[in-house]
């Protein structure tokens, strides 16, 4: 008989589940739940990017498209990088039309990682730079961030995580689960330290359209970042389109070559289709975004204020559509909480440590509900912790 | 204020709490049960109402959309004639239109019979009034931005 255990990859088998997905594993197998759990935007994608996605399968637009994406839809990009960011890219050579957000990180990792090189991962942070990082060779070196620092990075604690063998530094803002942002003025303090090295930034800006207390600033517009930038962005929460899967990579002409490779052998092309809808979504979506961010802020301040007066303080959100209060003050773990909270409250949340440890004592909640689902989760909070105060 | 939020906001749910809006649009309870009041008393505010989708009920009821055209009075226009259909308790809405008709009466009853009997009673003697034309409402699919059939569900996690 076959030993599996002598040819499946160390790496892969060493490399744990996603965290989140036990707990939703978990809250599934119950019922009446009121979950505060998910990373998606409950609106459906607008009506009018929907039907440009099903008027080009209408006119037949089945095939693959070039590698890269469509020419058509690179352009889009680097219009709207150009309008809303201040930075162009070429879009024939410096933008690449991903399958999501996570596979234009997983091909930034893989095309500069060597062996043995360090990738600084801040944490609190999305559940899938060190695992990818790993599978690429990368020894991950966490960089956790403080609630006291807002949970932005740290200067200081930058440079003593720089090492002669740091490669790239991950810049998750802004930022599941925390809903930290880092300013223009604070991210130069973290480009000052970086100019005059070979390391590179992976600016993870997936949730840039979703601030609260100002338009979101990218490193790559600061003076001397681009050349050693890679944005990854995408679709899903900007413009509600998740199952779409599309993202995108900008990156410096000599990067984005070396990537391109990797995409054309692994996926080949996007979801025809879906690159479709994303030119309509950039062409004639701003009002769409403006909407939904307009909705997520009223909910933010509700969720946020609701917390605060069941006794629950939280730092409070500027971006994403995460609240992540301190719910170690209880006399039990962040874990037991929450799985207490579920068990004995039904109201599901995530455990703040499963996106980093530096997250134990927190959890993440989501607020991308209905204001009544949102209502009704809070009461069941408020009555579990009113019974541990008891 | 950004009046048009609040008013947006109430515009789609107004079942929000003053509390509840003042959370949301930052601002105090007060100045929002103020800005209220004020609304109200201006006019801007005409009422509050609940969407009903009737079919589910036992109620029986017919809804109909009424083109009548019109001789303009001198001096008044078509104002007076207005105003004596939308007095009507019946009469759900009556809106000055440009083109081939001059107003458009949405009208409620319990059956056809009945609106019928409104428009060739009611209507149809006025004497400016020229000619009708109704159109019976078979199936509302969405009414005031809300649809009808399709309940709204989170189906988000359960596509496995």
């Amino acid at each position: 008989m076959i030993d599996y255990n002598k040819v499946l990859s160390k790496t892969v088998v060493n490399t744990p589940k996603s965290g989140i997905r036990k707990f939703f594993d978990l809250m599934n197998t119950m019922e009446d739940v009121v979950g505060l759990t998910v990373g998606e935007p409950d609106f459906q994608t607008p009506w009018h990017i929907r039907e440009a996605g099903i008027t080009s399968l209408e006119k037949g637009k089945t095939y693959y498209t070039a590698n890269a994406g469509l020419t058509e839809l690179r352009h889009e990009i680097n219009n709207y990088m150009t309008r809303r960011f201040g930075i162009s890219y070429i879009p024939e050579k410096e933008v690449i039309v991903t399958v999501g957000g996570s596979e234009a990180i997983d091909i930034a990792f893989r095309s500069v990682i060597e062996p043995g090189d360090e990738v600084i991962v801040p944490t609190p942070s999305f559940v899938c730079y060190a695992p990818l990082a790993r599978m690429s060779g990368a020894n991950p070196v966490i960089l956790e961030t403080k609630l006291e620092d807002n949970f932005k990075i740290n200067p200081e604690a930058l440079k003593a995580a720089i090492t002669s063998k740091t490669k790239l530094l991950v810049l998750p803002y802004p930022n599941n689960p925390t809903g930290a942002i880092m300013t223009k003025s604070e991210l130069e303090e973290i480009a000052e330290i970086l100019r005059d090295t070979n390391i590179l930034v992976l600016s993870d800006e997936i949730y840039a359209e979703l601030t609260y207390t100002g338009d979101h600033c990218s490193i790559a517009s600061l003076e001397g970042m681009r050349e050693r930038t890679i944005i990854a962005s995408g679709f899903s929460k900007a413009y509600a389109m998740t199952g779409w899967r599309l993202g995108y990579i900008c990156a410096p002409a000599p990067l984005a070559e070396q990537m391109l490779k990797i995409h054309q052998y692994g996926i080949m092309s996007s979801p025809t289709t879906s690159q479709f809808a994303a030119i309509e979504a950039l062409r004639n979506g701003d009002d769409d975004i403006a909407m939904m961010r307009d909705e997520y802020n009223r909910r933010r301040r509700y969720i946020y204020n609701g917390l605060k007066s069941i006794g629950i303080d939280s730092f409070e959100p500027e971006g994403a559509f995460y609240i992540f209060p301190k719910i170690g003050e209880f006399g039990i773990s962040g874990e037991e909480f929450c799985s207490k909270l579920l068990y004995d409250y039904k109201c599901a949340i995530v455990p703040g440590n499963a996106f980093g440890e530096s997250g134990d004592g927190f959890a993440r909640i989501s607020y991308a509900y209905s204001i009544k689902h949102i209502t009704q989760a809070l009461e069941r909070i408020e009555a579990f912790v009113q019974s541990l105060k008891k | 204020m950004k009046n048009n939020e609040l008013l947006k906001m109430l515009e789609n749910n107004a079942r929000l709490t003053d509390k509840q809006l003042a959370v949301m649009l930052d601002k105090d309870e007060a100045e929002i049960s103020a800005e209220i009041d004020n609304l109200e008393a201006n006019g801007t505010i005409l009422g509050y109402k609940t969407i009903i989708d009737w079919e589910k009920t036992e109620k029986e009821s017919v809804t109909a959309m009424i083109e009548v055209r019109l001789t303009p009075q001198k001096d008044r226009g078509f104002d007076r004639v207005a105003e004596k259909i939308y007095n009507y308790p019946e009469v759900q809405a009556v809106y000055l239109m440009s083109g081939a008709y001059d107003l458009s009466v949405l009208i409620e009853g319990k059956t056809m019979k009945e609106v019928a009997f409104f428009v060739s009673q009611k209507l149809s003697t006025i004497d400016s009034v020229i000619s009708t034309a109704t159109h019976f409402v078979l199936h509302k699919y969405k009414d005031k931005g809300v649809l009808y059939d399709t309940a709204e569900k989170d189906e988000r996690g359960t596509f496995n």
